[in-house]
């Protein structure tokens, strides 16, 4: 490339802190996106070298493959107490857990919750698409009312299967969490958005002023039973509306 | 420096983890250990060696916080008992399979469920045949005393370390919960050594380092396994450890037990001796690698062995594994949180190792 284009000349290159192994993700996935997002906020704060990611069970479990910085990988739901394990040895570094909606919102609640009480100064990026992905299409925590998956083929039932959990909302309420947002990565303007909310994260966090959260509604094609550009349509029409995008709680002036 | 003192089982536990340079111990209350997370709780090492102590919203909550700190190449600890180590072993196996150092202290109870709160050595098969999911093991270690528990403490980091294995203190309530003299170590100091396979941020220049127990290729996951075993072949022939009493002598009959009941037996063995029986005893130190060579050599020379435990009967399968047939196996124990006395054991060698 740089035998074509002059160093001068270049406006756009790969983060560093991704790999060059091939995702293994589905076409039209917004992990690959919400992925890029994560590594070129680690890159823009120059802390490649300072970051501890820990991957979760479900679609990202190979995370560890794609972020070139050192990684952990966790049980199904235990991410974010494998995260306090490090952080509280290595407090120096910055800590993240990458978790999909399963993963952090079902089996792994008690994990979350309680990290967040206590204020543990990690980053958890949450992916919600209200579907288990890798297991091939079940009902997740997140599932919206009357959306149709493996487990509830007749669209998710309230009275028998419980609601859709607003987790962000939840954990925001604790006096543990100091800055907890949803967005999506869906478009430019909105990975940007992601970004930007990633990179005040991962800030905060040298702040040791409590845990953030940023949720990012995302996209399944495969599972939702759609092309890519459908199912994004689908998520701004029947996602947004349950699971609004913006900062839920921001840090007290 | 060293020091002497009388202390309980669980407090002279989280002491000689203090004093063995433990970077951090997260755990959860339950009985009868919870002196354990009490004791560092008191002492705060925060303040002193930079210990971190932890208490977790449970045990899946601690042992996962340990997976953490031990994939950050630090020397971290946690202790329950067995309903809590249940809970544990879906991380047990995780630590196994990502080749992480910890140590973890179950201060045994009675069983099954939620059993009782008194003593038991009814965890025998969960910690020695693997508990957890797939083809793993945990070096585990048996004291008999507050003193033995002081030292494999330091001990279980020693060979968690050097094999990057769990290592399992397998203690029970009695010794958790009795005071005894114990010599105390010298502090040791904290770790300061960068392992190459241990997240501590990336080192420019080289591969990110991952800590995983996941391999999807079959070909690939059956070498990590093949390697897990040529590793455990290793701790086998290198990590025996046993008491015997009497063995090199001219023995007719053989007692086995491990832990707080060995010392009952030993009693039990001393009333023998001295109405004539000749009899010996091993105490397993290691319970994983068993001291299979010395039982199966005894085995040879004499009439018969009687293995006593606090439980229903576990460890006796090993011990039959290693006789291989060559002499009868008995089996005597109370189980429930109760403790056999001296006189019954004595009776069950009168009875069923000589009469039966």
């Amino acid at each position: 490339m740089s035998e074509i284009i002059k160093p001068e000349n270049i406006v756009y290159e790969k983060t560093k802190v991704m790999t060059d192994k091939v995702m293994h993700y589905c076409p039209g996935c917004g992990h690959g996106t919400a992925h890029k997002m994560v590594a070129e906020a680690i890159e823009d704060l120059g802390i490649q070298n300072e970051t501890i990611g820990v991957t979760p069970v479900g679609c990202s479990v190979l995370a560890y493959y794609y972020f070139a910085v050192d990684m952990q990988e966790a049980a199904h739901g235990r991410a974010t107490a494998v995260a306090t394990g490090i952080k509280r040895v290595m407090p120096e570094k910055y800590v993240f857990t990458y978790q999909g909606d399963g993963d952090l919102a079902a089996i792994g609640t008690a994990e979350t919750i309680h990290a967040c009480n206590r204020g543990e100064n990690i980053l958890i990026v949450f992916i919600n698409n209200g579907i288990y992905g890798m297991t091939g299409g079940q009902m997740a925590p997140t599932t919206l009312e009357g959306m149709k998956s493996s487990t509830s083929p007749y669209g998710r039932d309230l009275k028998t299967m419980g609601n859709p959990l607003k987790i962000s909302e939840l954990v925001a309420q604790l006096e543990g969490t100091y800055y907890v947002t949803r967005h999506s990565v869906h478009t430019p303007a909105n990975a940007r958005k992601a970004k930007r909310a990633l990179k005040k994260a991962l800030e905060y966090q040298k702040l040791n002023k409590g845990t953030c959260l940023v949720e990012i509604v995302s996209n399944c094609p495969s599972n939702w039973k759609m092309t890519p550009v459908e199912s994004n349509k689908w998520m701004e029409e029947h996602m947004f509306p349950f699971y609004p995008l913006g900062d839920i709680k921001v840090p007290q002036q | 420096m060293k020091e002497l003192r009388l202390m309980k089982g669980n407090e002279a536990l989280a002491e000689a983890s203090i004093r063995a340079g433990a970077d951090a111990y997260f755990g959860y209350p339950i009985t009868p250990q919870s002196e354990v997370i009490e004791y560092l709780m008191h002492v705060q090492p925060e303040k002193t060696t930079g210990m971190v102590v932890l208490q977790a919203e449970s045990e899946i909550g601690a042992i996962n916080m340990i997976y953490g700190a031990a994939g950050c190449g630090k020397k971290v600890l946690t202790t329950s008992s067995g309903p809590g180590i249940s809970l544990m072993q879906e991380a047990l196996s995780y630590i196994a399979g990502a080749e992480l150092p910890c140590v973890v202290a179950n201060i045994q109870r009675g069983g099954p469920g939620l059993g009782t709160i008194q003593p038991s050595q009814g965890d025998y098969f969960q910690s020695v045949k693997g508990g957890g999911h797939g083809d793993y093991k945990l070096i585990t270690l048996a004291p008999a005393s507050v003193q033995e528990t002081v030292d494999y403490v330091k001990l279980g980091f020693e060979l968690a370390f050097q094999y990057r294995n769990p290592v399992m203190i397998l203690t029970d309530g009695i010794i958790g919960q009795m005071m005894e003299k114990v010599e105390l170590f010298e502090q040791q100091p904290r770790i300061t050594e960068q392992f190459d396979w241990a997240t501590k941020g990336k080192v420019p220049g080289k591969d990110h380092v991952i800590v995983t127990s996941l391999m999807l290729q079959s070909e690939e996951q059956e070498k990590i396994n093949l390697r897990l075993q040529a590793k455990y072949r290793e701790v086998e022939n290198n990590e025996v450890r046993y008491q015997e009493h009497y063995c090199d002598e001219d023995i007719d009959y053989l007692l086995v037990a491990f832990g707080s009941c060995a010392r009952i037996t030993q009693k039990s063995m001393e009333m023998a001796r001295e109405k004539g029986i000749k009899i010996g005893l091993i105490r397993p130190q290691t319970l994983y690698p068993f001291p299979v060579a010395i039982i199966e050599k005894l085995a040879a020379k004499v009439k018969g062995i009687l293995t006593v435990e606090m439980n229903t009967g576990q460890m006796i399968e090993d011990v039959k594994l290693a006789a291989n047939g060559q002499t009868k196996v008995e089996f005597y124990g109370r189980c429930g949180g109760m403790i056999p006395s001296p006189d019954e054991i004595l009776n069950a060698i009168e009875t069923k190792l000589i009469g039966g």
